[in-house]
């Protein structure tokens, strides 16, 4: 299953960024093989807003089935939901923590977005 | 006698005088027989109807435009969501709209190629109009939670009355509710007071109105003895210091009981109606 990890850095050692729409990058792993790559969030870092929107494009775009964050605000929610992409929140350590979690169900599944909007 | 006169009060800080100004100088053009209209562009929270308790005639919604897509006919082309410049739009395996993000470009409209994207309304606040007095009253009242003021404040001053002296209210700041609010005014009044975040909040609502080419100059409130902090500061930038009000209990005191100091402060009417002549004077040069 190919996901993404609302990420610091560009490595599996970098920490889990808490923002998902402002994230620096997102690490797209497959879960079967561990590859991985760095997929960058950087137009979203100082968007005025919709940055929870167009994060929630970008990895639509990459076609991952879930995203691994340690928040979500309302419109990113509602966004990667229609897109069909599965939220886990509450990661955090660092990006291979997250995936190791993520792989022993040890992250359940978001119901709805935690924070508002421009939370952090 | 003069009409069809527009004269804003901005200021980059908040706090710094511009409704008290505002309200006190429309008495004052009222009271020396002006047809004045007190327009209060400050629609995230207007307070120039505390001071001048109009009466209110008229009220009215105002909407902009967001769109609705027929997700029946929509080929899922993304076209909308490419041109979308503030994620109103967006394309993931269908397409969602955020209302509350789109500006009413109509850009989406344009672009979709099956025609399929038709506009509503959304309402984004009201424009309430009446008078207080001699003086015609108009301000904007945005609804809680909204991020969309410019569409209202531009409804507010084209609700204005035509022929008075309009004095416009603005919001603080330097981005867009200011811009819609002081665009195209004979002059911009910009208030400020005599501290360091008075100074450099000056200097930026300044370079705002250098860059929209509006006529202005600077009025201190609560002005100090011995401070020098705007004069200097004016004289370095070759801005007009129209006036100084001084900082006086007696005006800070018919503040807080919502009373103009035109009205009840001993000296006051005389310090504006000086200000307003300069103004009229400045804004006819």
């Amino acid at each position: 299953m190919k996901i993404a990890i609302s990420s610091q850095g560009k490595e599996l050692e970098s920490r889990v960024d808490q923002r998902f729409g402002r994230c620096s990058w997102f690490i797209v792993a497959d879960t079967e093989t561990g590859d991985y790559q760095a997929v960058s969030n950087d137009q979203n870092l100082s968007a005025a807003q919709g940055a929870g929107i167009q994060s929630a494009e970008i990895v639509s775009r990459q076609g991952v089935e879930a995203v691994v964050t340690g928040h979500c605000g309302p419109k990113a929610f509602r966004t990667l939901n229609v897109a069909g992409i599965k939220i886990f929140k509450g990661a955090e350590g660092t990006v291979a923590d997250a995936l190791e979690k993520f792989k022993s169900g040890a992250l359940a599944e978001a119901q709805g977005a935690d924070v508002e909007g421009h939370w952090s | 006698m003069i009409s069809g006169l527009t004269i804003a009060l901005a200021s980059g800080k908040g706090g710094t005088g511009k409704t008290t100004v505002s309200v006190n100088l429309a008495s004052a053009a009222a009271a020396a027989g002006y047809e004045v209209c007190y327009v209060d562009c400050d629609v995230e929270e207007p307070n120039g109807h505390l001071f001048l308790n109009p009466c209110i005639r008229r009220s009215y919604p105002v909407n902009v435009p967001v769109p609705v897509i027929d997700t029946e006919k929509c080929i899922a082309c993304g076209a909308c969501g490419e041109i979308c410049q503030y994620s109103a739009i967006v394309y993931v395996k269908s397409v969602l709209t955020f209302e509350k993000m789109c500006h009413g470009c109509g850009g989406c409209q344009l672009v979709c190629p099956v025609a399929v994207i038709t506009e509503k309304g959304r309402e984004i606040g009201v424009v309430e109009e009446g008078e207080a007095g001699q003086i015609a009253f108009v301000h904007g009242k945005l609804n809680v939670g909204e991020a969309m003021s410019p569409p209202l404040i531009k409804a507010v001053r084209a609700a204005s009355q035509e022929n008075a002296i309009r004095i416009v209210d603005a919001p603080p700041g330097t981005s867009c509710p200011v811009i819609a609010a002081v665009k195209d005014v004979d002059l911009v009044i910009l208030v400020t007071e005599p501290t360091p975040f008075g100074l450099n909040d000056l200097g930026l609502a300044l370079d705002m109105v250098k860059e929209l080419g509006i006529p202005h100059a600077v009025v201190v409130n609560r002005s100090e003895p011995g401070n020098n902090l705007v004069r200097d500061f004016c004289k370095q930038r070759e801005v007009k210091l129209l006036a100084e009000i001084a900082d006086d209990r007696r005006v800070a005191e018919a503040y807080s009981r919502g009373q103009l100091a035109f009205l009840v402060a001993p000296g006051y009417q005389a310090v504006f109606d000086d200000l307003l002549n300069s103004i009229v004077k400045e804004a006819r040069r």
